[in-house]
């Protein structure tokens, strides 16, 4: 594929732009971490918090600031230095409208941050009415939502410039994978948006007085699917393109990614309804239809798999591998830049799994709300994903502030995945074990008034904080080692390697560049697996709910 | 665009295996009739107390249903009512619970009994206590500073 | 310009082996740990009550 900046850096202008975003996401990180250790050790039994501080209050610092903060705030850093990459410097319009979206992202995290704080919003990330927070709790989470789309705006715009200036061609693959990301979450968080600014925002000022609970729950979930297929694509992004590229090999293939995350496009939205199979008021027809549309977004995954594979196997072999797994020993095991977000792969296989039992209709039953599901997606966003970020950074971030990554840092990086694997080997692995034998997620140290299966729970519960612990170190790592690459490692020119395709002679069809096509389809399977319960649930209403402030 | 025969095989493998899980969901939940609890009744969450049958929340014997007894609770925070139950062993059972403020969970430990009971709406599970034992309820969905302390007792007796 | 050479060079050896015996293999075992996963729960599912 013709791409006339393949060789060219990130202009200084675009890295300044990404590097805001980048320390916004690490103070996140720090921030958040801190709050995760603080929370195995609670429940650990063995430690109480200081000063009268709530066990959900740090909860709810832990959910919003990782799980909003960083994710969002990293995604958008990274989507906008690859396109600019992949795509040409932005203009100025585009770049201002990056900053308008940096800037009303920042302020709402603020807001929200200050409410936490003042123990105004001890509601969780996923803050389920009727429990009900400070109106400045919404407002600030609603500005982040809003600054995203204004910052996906910016990528929106360089994708239209890119395709009016090379008419007929397919666009630069990390551009095009952005800009998929970009639209599925515009897509997705009008569901959240809805809720927020419909319904609890007039609920909490107290212009109305009830809420309908199960309007705005599935509100809440038509967006949280699609919020953790977000989080996967970029790093699904830098599998796909850039490991390829750091271990010296090809994508497999062109179309078949770009075909993948039209799948996820497709897919991930219409789906919500698998993490409300327990709720009332939901025909379990509809349930197990979303049941079905969710088995299908597994199918771009079976389909990465294979991808990812095959490219190693295919540099493996062209290093002179031979036998059934011999190109396993020729990857470059001595590279952060792959190492790192390899053992992200590696836990997607376990995530995957799990994620496809907590899908599986009435077997969700046995997993519901139990600490497993936490231990799922800390192997999901918080080692596949955040591990594929922190690989991603130790490249990105040199390349944007013209410094190298060191030989000592790239071995600190490795040092700082193999803690992170220890660490969450213990704590996830103890959260899906404790989660089968029905402990809840999201609670406190209690002994259940001398429950005895409640004592058979704490072990695993000293387990979790010992994982806790070592993924805190992990975390002090990471904060060290950005704080080296933005600031102190050497100048230097440090590449953002970008894949090319084995097949680059066969052009990816233009039909994956068709957003008619794509978002109408997208539209059509929203419509399909969510008008008629969402009529249900608007026509069959209950009395509405007044708000709760039991914190 | 063309896939390696390989790759073919594998997404033959694939969405085969889920097409079977989905088969094996699919008969479990409409031909045996294992759904997720999904009842659609609702109720005033202002007059959970004096409308039937959570005025009087308990195990309570009833004749020609398809279940031996009923099971009422009523959920608020941070406690179940009954706080605790002994349940004949063998007996089919249905629980019907609710809620009078916000959403809690309602999940009995080791067992598939698990839902949301959100106010507004009845939430409702069938099943059979085939094994002795006690059995913690938890509240499983956050309710308040003292969600940790929300729970209840079922002992399935001889 | 050597960095040219070397991709073209790494191109034509993956034409000439381009085996992918292993990630056959490999995709399989990962589809054997999903299905044994969902298989484990399931027969929790139905053992419980």
């Amino acid at each position: 594929m013709f791409n006339p900046s393949a060789k060219l850096k990130v202009d200084p202008r675009d890295a300044k732009l990404a590097m805001a975003h980048f320390f916004v996401a690490f103070t996140a990180l720090a921030i958040g971490g801190l709050a995760g250790l603080l929370q195995t050790l609670v429940r650990s039994g063995k430690f109480e918090l200081p000063a009268g501080i709530g066990y959900y209050q740090i909860l709810t610092v832990h959910g919003v600031v990782l799980g909003l903060v960083l994710t969002t705030f990293f995604i958008m850093g990274f989507q906008l230095a690859a396109t600019s990459k992949t795509s040409g410097t932005f203009t100025n319009k585009q770049r201002i409208t990056g900053w308008i979206g940096f800037w009303l992202m920042t302020a709402g995290t603020v807001l929200a941050a200050v409410m936490i704080l003042l123990n105004e919003a001890t509601v969780l990330y996923t803050f389920y009415a009727p429990l009900q927070a400070h109106a400045l709790y919404y407002i600030g989470l609603t500005l982040v939502i809003v600054g995203s789309w204004i910052d996906g705006a910016a990528i929106i715009m360089k994708y239209a410039e890119w395709r009016r200036k090379n008419p007929g061609q397919p666009s630069p693959l990390l551009t095009f994978m952005s800009l998929v990301n970009t639209m599925m979450w515009i897509v997705a968080t009008i569901g959240v948006a809805s809720t927020v600014l419909f319904q609890l925002l007039p609920w909490s000022l107290g212009f109305v007085e009830t809420v309908n609970i199960g309007v705005s729950r599935t509100l809440f979930w038509y967006f949280g699917h699609p919020l953790v297929y977000f989080w996967l694509l970029p790093a699904y992004m830098a599998w796909y393109v850039v490991i390829p590229k750091v271990i010296g090999g090809k994508i497999f293939s062109d179309s078949l990614a770009r075909l993948s995350f039209i799948l996820f496009l497709l897919f991930s939205i219409p789906v919500g309804f698998h993490h409300q199979l327990m709720e009332p008021g939901i025909d379990p027809a509809w349930k197990f239809l979303q049941v079905i549309l969710t088995f299908l977004v597994v199918i771009p995954s079976l389909m990465t798999a294979f991808s990812l594979f095959a490219t190693f196997e295919n540099f493996g072999r062209s290093k002179g591998a031979t036998g059934l797994f011999g190109w396993v020993k020729k990857l470059p095991w001595g590279d952060a830049r792959f190492v790192v977000p390899f053992i992200g792969m590696v836990a997607f296989i376990p995530a995957g799994a799990g994620g496809i039992v907590n899908a599986s209709h009435q077997m969700n039953q046995v997993v519901h709300n139990t600490i497993w599901v936490t231990g799922h997606f800390h192997l999901t966003v918080a080692t596949s994903v955040v591990l594929t970020f922190f690989g991603v950074s130790y490249w990105l971030i040199p390349h944007l502030t013209g410094r190298t990554l060191t030989k000592a840092m790239n071995k600190l990086g490795i040092i700082q995945a193999v803690i992170w694997s220890i660490g969450m080997t213990f704590m996830s692995g103890a959260m899906h074990a404790v989660g089968l034998l029905g402990a809840p997620r999201r609670s406190s140290y209690s002994e259940y008034g001398g429950a005895p299966q409640a004592a058979e729970w704490i072990p695993y519960q000293v387990a979790q904080a010992i994982g806790g612990s070592i993924l805190f170190i992990g975390i002090i790592l990471m904060i060290y080692i950005f704080i080296n690459l933005a600031f102190f490692a050497p100048k230097g020119e440090q590449e953002f390697p970008v894949g090319e395709a084995a097949d680059e002679a066969e052009k990816a069809p233009m039909v994956f560049e068709n957003w008619k096509l794509w978002l109408g389809i997208t539209v059509v399977l929203i419509l399909f697996a969510y008008t008629i319960p969402f009529i249900d649930l608007i026509q069959n209403a209950p009395p509405g709910a007044k708000g709760y402030k039991l914190w | 665009m063309h896939m390696h025969k390989f790759e073919k095989a594998w997404l033959i493998f694939g969405i085969g295996s889920l097409l079977v899980f989905l088969t094996v969901l699919g008969v479990s939940a409409f031909y045996l009739g294992n759904q997720p609890p999904s009842c659609l009744a609702t109720i005033d969450p202002e007059k959970v107390d004096t409308t039937v049958p959570f005025n009087e929340p308990g195990l309570k014997k009833v004749e020609g249903k398809d279940w031996d007894y009923e099971l009422v609770y009523v959920a608020s925070a941070f406690s179940y009512s009954p706080a605790e139950v002994e349940v004949p062993y063998g007996a089919k059972v249905k629980i019907i619970a609710t809620t009078k403020d916000v959403v809690h969970g309602f999940e009995v430990a080791g067992s598939n009994i698990n839902m949301m009971l959100e106010p507004g709406y009845i939430s409702e599970h069938v099943t059979t206590f085939d094994k002795t034992g006690e059995y913690l309820i938890v509240c499983n969905e956050y309710c308040g500073v003292g969600h940790h302390m929300m729970s209840s007792k079922i002992k399935v007796v001889e | 310009m050597a960095k040219t050479e070397l991709s073209r060079k790494t191109k034509t050896e993956i034409k000439a082996s381009s085996s992918l015996k292993g990630t056959l293999a490999s995709v399989f075992l990962l589809g054997f740990f999903l299905i044994i996963t969902w298989v484990g729960v399931y027969l929790l599912f139905i053992s419980r009550f």
